[in-house]
């Protein structure tokens, strides 16, 4: 294990993804929350109050900015007027960590707001790592790559997804942002071990962990089928597997994202505080 | 293993045409777990598609969804979203050809007024996110000498939105935003958009309003209003100055960004 804290500068310690209903309680008292994860597409506008509230925001915490938009995975090259957004936003805001997803969402022109799935072959992973090493490139800033929720898997695939990541952070220099929540939700849905996954993880490179809640369905076959919908609590499960991820990985950053059905704030507070009870029982812990 | 390799790769192309029709069959080569056809697992894509882009036409066009009612939004945006995906993955600027959209629908023909609605819908949304500027003092207006004022550039500030409708549309949309609010009038409305902070704030227009804010875009203030005038004779100016300078909508020239950044 490396004490090295990949292409973030978050502090190990909870951060929560921001929502404007917040700002208000955020500013006067961010109980547990130590910092604060944006979505970039939603800070790319010319001004007004998303732009002001950003500028505070950014003068008492750390800010990660977490893309949704840049398609990584698409066929296509990478939208250049994106790029260019992406380069104006991380210029300004300087923020402590930037990441992206495992996923496409844009084909032909058309964005289909939803983080799509990829085959794990050797064209996606040269593709992947073209796409990251211009992004990098462009933006002067080294990025984490998020792990997907999957809800199928294809026949084509002929890497594990943690190998697959593993070997983009190598070959780009890129580091790796762990979703436990995912990681739970592909497991159930894809029936493989969880902690199996932890294990073959590259947790060396892990600049930052998210957790979020999801919904439960089921497939044709009666099987449960877990959705990533970011609309609950985090399951004591998905706690249960950030309790394995950290005592193999020491302590990160960990994120609580809540984007659909959003609470009080007090409720997604002690969901930071529950975070930061889990670091806190961790022997290496900085404080 | 050997299986595996030989599997044909699914482009995305083909990804993206089953995933926006219901009625194509889940691409060839998507399983589950277990090796089984993935079925109803691929819904989840369709699924997500469909319903955040809906949720975002609610969002970004609530008193349509309001005048619609819900299960007919819900319906108009199943067919909008397929014919009109976004074109950018900055989800602040979809629903930009809804209002065309709107008005190109024959079973909302009766419905007149719905298409400037929402296009005074997406103002307010532009007007949101459009660039600070800072905005003329009122008491720097006062001090200068009417000729010195007329030959002035005073130009909108970008929050500054302008929608013209035979409709009475500020009515409507006042009707369906504020519960006290008067029934609306017949009558065709101009509307401005005005951010005096952060909050944009519509409010109708006096006739040759629109034309004097337009014009201000390219001409000196006297200009302007020579240019309303020769539309509505009786066009007042100081009133449609005070209603833009209690909005912060005039800036000098020079406090303007640069107008190519706001396209």
């Amino acid at each position: 294990m490396t004490t090295q804290q990949a292409a973030s500068h978050l502090p190990a310690r909870p951060g929560v993804g921001y929502k404007p209903q917040h700002y208000a309680a955020i500013m006067e008292d961010a109980g547990s929350v130590d910092w604060l994860e944006i979505h970039a597409e939603n800070y790319m506008g010319d001004g007004g109050r998303p732009l002001a509230q950003l500028r505070h925001l950014s003068e008492k915490f750390p800010i990660s900015v977490h893309g949704v938009g840049l398609s990584i995975g698409g066929e296509a090259p990478l939208d250049p007027d994106h790029l260019a957004r992406l380069k104006h936003l991380l210029g300004w805001l300087k923020p402590a960590s930037f990441s992206e997803h495992l996923a496409w969402s844009t084909h032909d022109s058309h964005f289909f707001n939803d983080l799509l799935p990829l085959p794990y072959t050797g064209a996606t992973l040269q593709r992947i790592c073209d796409h990251i090493d211009q992004l990098q490139a462009v933006t002067g800033t080294q990025m984490l790559l998020e792990n997907p929720s999957s809800y199928l898997a294809f026949a084509e695939s002929t890497w594990a997804e943690p190998d697959f990541l593993a070997e983009v952070a190598r070959r780009t220099g890129c580091g790796l942002l762990l979703d436990v929540n995912n990681v739970f939700v592909s497991a159930t849905n894809l029936g493989f071990s969880p902690q199996g996954y932890i294990d073959a993880f590259a947790l060396e490179q892990v600049g930052e962990i998210h957790l979020g809640g999801h919904d439960e369905d089921t497939d044709d076959h009666g099987k449960p089928l877990l959705i990533d919908s970011h609309g609950a609590e985090v399951v004591d499960p998905v706690w249960a597997l950030l309790d394995y991820t950290l005592d193999r990985a020491g302590p990160k950053p960990v994120l609580v994202e809540w984007d659909t059905d959003v609470p009080d704030w007090p409720v997604l507070e002690s969901e930071a505080a529950r975070a930061a009870t889990a670091l806190a029982r961790l022997p290496m812990a900085a404080q | 293993m050997s299986e595996q390799m030989t599997a044909a790769p699914i482009t995305q192309a083909a990804f993206t045409q089953a995933m926006l029709d219901a009625r194509q069959p889940v691409p060839e080569g998507l399983l589950d777990g277990q090796g089984h056809p993935a079925g109803r697992r691929f819904s989840v894509y369709r699924n997500n598609v469909a319903v955040s882009l809906t949720e975002a036409l609610h969002e970004g066009f609530p008193v349509i969804a309001k005048l619609l009612g819900k299960a007919n939004m819900d319906g108009l945006a199943g067919i909008y979203l397929r014919a009109h995906p976004p074109k950018s993955p900055l989800m602040m600027h979809y629903g930009e050809d809804f209002p065309d959209f709107l008005a190109g629908m024959e079973q909302l023909a009766h419905l007149g007024y719905l298409a400037d609605v929402a296009r005074l819908e997406l103002a307010i949304r532009r007007s949101y996110h459009a660039a600070d500027a800072t905005a003329i003092d009122p008491d720097w207006l006062g001090a200068q000498a009417p000729e010195t004022l007329m030959m002035a550039r005073l130009i909108p500030a970008p929050a500054v939105q302008v929608v013209r409708s035979p409709w009475p549309i500020f009515d409507i949309w006042r009707f369906n935003t504020d519960d006290d609010a008067p029934q609306p009038q017949a009558q065709g409305q101009d509307v401005v958009v005005l951010r005096p902070e952060f909050d944009p704030q519509p409010a109708p227009l006096d006739p040759g309003a629109a034309t004097f804010v337009d014009s201000l875009h390219h001409a000196p203030l006297g200009a302007a209003a020579e240019q309303a005038a020769t539309e509505v004779p009786d066009f007042d100016l100081g009133q449609t100055l005070a209603l833009l300078l209690g909005g912060h909508a005039l800036c000098h020239l020079t406090h303007a960004p640069n107008e190519q950044d706001l396209t």
